[in-house]
């Protein structure tokens, strides 16, 4: 008897010419943490993938609403993204607390983690990030592209701006104590896009103002989110020190949803358009849409 | 037994109530282990603590990385946490002689937090060339060595000629406290954004983080203090009486003192540096305990080990388990459970209340 029996030759012909096996067989299930990164999965098409998104993730609305909430950012637990049974877990920078995230990459979830640098390049490298780890270059790809317009089409309106106005962030009136952003933020980011001047750039970072410090910083024009969907923003000129500014003279208060303003996802070439033309009523161009 | 003293529960026996505690810790335990937002059937957690990894079988490891990796030490954390938090409650209220005593007043709580923001906010500039190798493990050293030093130090000024004040240890604690917090606050200022965030996020306590790694480092600080407290127990039953009578008993009163904020320090140090600020547990368990079978050292030290560990792995399965997939903060919890259950024994006693 021979080694290569009739019998053995076809079971390793079979055997070799077995089909492998195909690299969608089992559905992608991703836990997205951000709401820069959970919007860009939105915009590429992948909504359907998503098992579990953060407190962060506020737009589409739906995101929260139809996603079960894994918590905030900062404060994730292991076993809580676990539960959900996910293949892979998108998450920005900063997402924590570091433990938990290691023990979900233990138990053979891989974290991929992107950046959150507020500026177009930062944008565009999460764009990048996040498509590639969904295997969606193509349309990652035109999505980049599409934004990159957005921010060339802001920078020639941008040129138009004949004079800046200077603006402040209040980020919070906690006890009529005023939270600005300084430089390093990403309002002083938002801001710069907009074409306008940050009335707080001898601070740095977020930081409590003084009356006298507001007064000293003169703002034209203050700059708010509201409180939610459909919420108002605290009125600032209720307090003294801000209705002697010019801002409070002129009454010029600009309020907009927090994520889309400082989010820094897709929508940020607009987000920054509206911004500038809400701080520049002369300037010729116009709002991208019409979200407060 | 004693019965009819006004203000005076029936004391209860030491055995039964011991042993009673230790099923409840069992019970709760078992709890933890089985309840949690993956939902593996207890059948499956028993089979998995039995065999270990490797015998769970490979379609289910994930099961038994849950159970062993995640579950487990943060269970065995809580135990030793919640132990440690309430053992010190009980020794500070004995040495203090005050039910208002909390192991925040010897400074750790407050020299724990200050250290923490310090490594948090300057630790890339400051203490870049110790961190090094570690970068993970300075937030927790440097919290525990913190919480160590201020006590050391709110000692140092207290004990006049081999004599520990206690009086001058409580205000003293209280004024570090105060400065302690100013620093933090000047700490914050200098924070930048996601600094600011991580230590509010530390202060607000919580088991998530649990690994073995910290297991085995808050293991060797928190057993022996468990280990050695009951050995304070007379000392601090005649400590009641006053200094004086205590020393006439032939109590040696400096080294309990000394003892005691020792054993404190390194439990609520090793605490504060593991799970972050957890409140409560300190104060109520031994309270709680002390109106259920009276203030006998000897029964409560052991009894708030036991109590401690219990309601904190209680308040942590309920913590991951109500808003799933997401975690509450964990101090909210033992607030919530602990504060009615204490009000509710406080409103049943027909009289005062006596330490």
């Amino acid at each position: 008897m021979t080694f290569l029996t009739r019998r053995r030759l076809i079971l390793a012909t079979a055997v070799l010419l077995a089909p492998l096996p195909s690299r969608a067989a089992v559905p992608r299930r991703i836990v997205s943490i951000g709401g820069a990164v959970t919007e860009i999965l939105y915009r590429l098409g992948h909504e359907s993938e998503i098992v579990g998104v953060d407190t962060t993730s506020q737009y589409p609305a739906e995101a929260l609403t139809t996603k079960p909430n894994v918590g905030y950012v900062r404060a994730l637990g292991a076993e809580g993204i676990l539960s959900l049974d996910p293949t892979l877990v998108i998450a920005t920078e900063g997402a924590g607390p570091p433990d938990a995230l290691r023990l979900v990459e233990q138990a053979g979830v891989p974290v991929i983690r992107v950046g959150d640098e507020p500026n177009q390049a930062g944008i565009l490298r999460r764009i990048r990030e996040v498509a590639r780890a969904v295997e969606e270059g193509e349309r990652g790809e035109a999505l980049a592209r599409e934004v990159e317009g957005g921010f060339a089409r802001l920078a020639e309106n941008r040129a138009r701006v004949a004079q800046p106005v200077r603006a402040l962030f209040v980020l919070s009136l906690q006890n009529g104590r005023p939270l600005v952003g300084g430089r390093g933020t990403t309002a002083d980011a938002m801001l710069a896009l907009a074409g306008a001047v940050n009335a707080a750039s001898t601070l740095e970072g977020w930081k409590p103002l003084s009356d006298e410090g507001v007064i000293a910083a003169a703002p034209e024009a203050i700059v708010m989110m509201n409180r939610g969907p459909g919420g108002d923003a605290q009125d600032p000129f209720a307090l003294p020190a801000f209705s002697a500014t010019p801002a409070g003279g002129a009454h010029r208060l600009v309020v907009m949803d927090g994520l889309y303003l400082l989010g820094f996802g897709p929508r940020a070439p607009l987000a920054a358009q509206d911004l500038m033309v809400a701080l520049h009523p002369d300037l010729p161009a116009t709002r991208w849409s019409a979200q407060p | 037994m004693s019965t009819g003293t006004p203000g005076r529960l029936l004391r209860t026996r030491r055995g039964p109530l011991l042993a009673g505690l230790a099923g409840g810790l069992l019970l709760a335990g078992f709890l933890a282990m089985s309840l949690g937002p993956t939902g593996i059937p207890p059948g499956r957690v028993v089979d998995v603590l039995a065999h270990g990894m490797v015998g769970a079988g490979q379609e289910r490891a994930g099961d038994a990385l849950i159970v062993l990796q995640v579950r487990l030490p943060r269970l065995v954390l809580g135990i030793l946490v919640g132990a440690a938090l309430a053992t010190s409650g009980a020794l500070m209220q004995g040495l203090f002689r005050n039910p208002l005593a909390d192991p925040g007043l010897v400074g750790v709580s407050a020299g724990a937090a200050l250290a923490a923001a310090t490594t948090i906010v300057l630790g890339d500039a400051l203490l870049a060339p110790w961190i090094g190798p570690l970068p993970f493990a300075a937030l927790p050293i440097g919290a525990f060595v913190g919480g160590l030093l201020t006590t050391l130090g709110l000692y140092a000024v207290a004990t006049r000629s081999g004599r520990t004040s206690i009086a001058t240890m409580l205000l003293a604690g209280v004024a570090f406290g105060a400065l302690a917090g100013a620093l933090m606050g000047f700490l914050s200022y200098l924070s930048d954004d996601r600094q600011l965030r991580d230590l509010s996020f530390w202060s607000l306590g919580s088991l998530s983080g649990a690994t073995w790694v910290k297991v085995a480092a808050v293991a060797p600080l928190v057993l022996p203090v468990l280990l050695a407290s009951p050995f304070l127990a007379r000392g601090l039953n005649a400590l009641s009486l006053g200094e004086a009578e205590a020393f006439h008993l032939g109590v040696p009163v400096q080294r309990v003192k000394a003892l005691a904020i020792l054993l404190v320090a390194v439990a609520v140090g090793a605490s504060v540096a593991a799970a972050g600020m957890i409140g409560f547990v300190g104060i109520v368990v031994p309270h709680v305990l002390r109106l259920a079978a009276g203030p006998d050292h000897r029964v409560l030290l052991p009894a708030s080990a036991l109590l401690g560990g219990t309601l904190l792995i209680g308040a942590d399965t309920v913590a991951r388990t109500l808003a799933a997939p997401a975690e509450l903060p964990i101090g909210i919890l033992t607030a919530a459970i602990g504060a009615p259950f204490f009000l509710w024994l406080l409103l049943r006693r027909p009289g005062g209340f006596s330490l």
